[in-house]
């Protein structure tokens, strides 16, 4: 009786057909790893920047300075105006002698500063907020609150984390998009050479009676088998290269202050998407480069 | 059974390669369709395996409709015939053996069909010594038998012949043609193309002349006399 889908003839048809024109499918699988390393890249930078996002938020506080000529007792006033502020959680007042002493803590060997007097520094507030989106105006709105001289809130890191994220988001998509067509485009032309290669053959199947799925199915096994192998391939150097750049980050002076999440904690998102990404494009290439031939 | 009403072919560029074919072909039957080069002889292989379309007209084969046939029945309906060419259509880098196999394992036969039918299929035309040769290892006539083997291999229930002599010598030609008419004797159909008015002259079979686009004689146990037709 005749079988109606043999999984292992596709299999052993698709898989040799890789070999007998090794370059194209070596080709075919750089792109899909190329493609697939720089959406990666993109997307663990997007991730790691969100998780300092995150951070940031915990730390979610800016400083409002009181005017100078304030004395203590009327720049304690200025706390309930504060505290009616909408998204502002909890007002701390800080005194200037408090400051100072926290600017010495941990510069202790410093000379200059032992002779410094309180008086450089100003009274101020620290001052918690709901939502860290809302920092600039709720420090604006502060600022406007009198008797307050200056604000000093982080919101220029706040929104450079954002700015810097959004890009990284930005470009991973227009270059994902990108490559992606170019993947499709070299797959495509792999199978197409596959089945140029088979022409004769496939001439013939269809004069015996086979039917298109028949035909089709071992070029698109093909083109799995490419994607599949990109996606390992690229799943693999970008854990390595997650790895010697986040080592990199963290041994360095200037950026040790950044987090950076371990690769371990991402594999589960990670493999699932670049498998999925690669077997995507090696089906749509094959499928796209066999759809004109097989007609009648 | 292949039945052509009033049918009519103009390809795309205008060319108009049948005007008006009736013909019908009944299970059973040896039939020669000869005519010269651009008769429309092609034309009506082509119509009959479901590579081209008619223009106007009926076509029934083997049960099947082919003015309403779905792309997804076309296979179904070529399981029901078995293509010979005048240019073999082997796989070189197959042997016969495998050959055969290729034309089963394309329908989904499984591997125990193959191993029952192609002993048999082989020995009936006369190459079972030779199951592990490659084309490139064999004569002319030989290759013919394998493409012959590989046409009934599926047991269809007619065979067609493209000008299946044009690259053997007579002797060759004659074999072939002799080992096409045992086919029919065991009760598969069988349509030869052909212009070679010698071979068909040795057979007492149904010739029909076609030219021009028509049918110029339809006469059994017939004669092709080229020069009059």
């Amino acid at each position: 009786m005749a079988k109606k889908f043999d999984i292992q003839y596709y299999f052993s048809e698709g898989f040799h057909s890789i070999f007998t024109h090794g370059f194209m499918s070596f080709a075919a699988v750089c792109m899909i790893v190329a493609c697939l390393l720089i959406m990666g890249s993109f997307t663990l930078v997007a991730v790691n920047l969100d998780n300092m996002l995150g951070d940031l938020e915990a730390e979610n506080e800016f400083l409002a300075y009181v005017d100078e000529s304030y004395t203590e007792e009327q720049a304690r006033d200025i706390k309930s105006q504060i505290e009616a502020i909408p998204n502002v959680s909890q007002v701390t007042f800080v005194t200037r002698a408090e400051a100072m002493d926290d600017f010495r803590a941990g510069r202790e060997n410093n000379e200059l500063l032992a002779d410094l007097p309180d008086e450089v520094l100003r009274d101020r507030f620290r001052i918690h907020v709901q939502d860290i989106k809302q920092l600039k105006a709720t420090s604006e709105q502060v600022q406007k609150i009198t008797g307050v001289a200056d604000v000093n809130a982080a919101y220029d890191i706040a929104q450079g984390f954002v700015l810097v994220r959004n890009i990284a988001t930005g470009v991973a998509a227009v270059l994902v998009a990108m490559l992606a067509v170019v993947s499709l485009f070299i797959i495509a032309n792999t199978i197409k050479l596959a089945f140029f290669y088979r022409r004769e053959e496939i001439a013939i199947m269809k004069m015996c009676g086979a039917t298109n799925s028949f035909i089709r199915w071992p070029f698109i096994v093909e083109g799995m088998l490419l994607g599949l192998t990109g996606a390992l391939v690229a799943f693999l150097l970008q854990w390595a290269v997650y790895e010697l750049v986040g080592r990199a980050v963290i041994q360095s002076n200037g950026l040790s202050l950044l987090t950076i999440l371990p690769f371990q904690s991402m594999i589960v998102h990670i493999l699932p998407v670049f498998i999925g990404a690669g077997l995507f494009i090696g089906v749509v290439g094959s499928v796209l480069a066999i759809r004109k031939f097989l007609q009648v | 059974m292949i039945r052509f009403i009033d049918v009519y072919k103009e390809y795309d560029n205008g060319t108009k390669a049948l005007k008006g074919i009736d013909l019908r072909i009944d299970d059973g039957e040896f039939v020669f369709l000869v005519g010269p080069s651009g008769s429309g002889k092609s034309t009506i292989i082509k119509l009959i395996t479901g590579e081209i379309a008619l223009t106007q007209g009926k076509l029934m084969v083997n049960g099947y409709s082919l003015n309403n046939i779905s792309p997804r029945q076309v296979p179904l309906m070529r399981r029901t015939l078995g293509i010979i060419f005048q240019d073999f259509r082997l796989i070189d880098k197959k042997t016969v053996y495998e050959n055969l196999a290729f034309a089963m394992r394309a329908i989904g036969a499984s591997s125990r069909d193959l191993k029952r039918r192609i002993p048999y299929v082989l020995q009936l035309v006369g190459l079972d010594q030779k199951a592990d040769r490659y084309p490139g290892q064999l004569s002319g006539g030989e290759q013919q038998r394998v493409a012959i083997a590989r046409a009934l291999v599926n047991n269809p229930n007619m065979i067609i012949a493209d000008e299946p002599t044009g690259n053997l010598d007579p002797s060759r030609s004659l074999e072939i043609m002799m080992l096409l008419e045992r086919i029919n004797e065991l009760g598969t159909t069988v349509l030869v193309v052909t212009h070679e008015k010698n071979l068909v002259n040795r057979f007492a079979k149904r010739v029909v002349a076609i030219e021009e686009g028509r049918i110029i004689s339809d006469e059994t146990g017939g004669y092709y006399n080229g020069e009059k037709i």
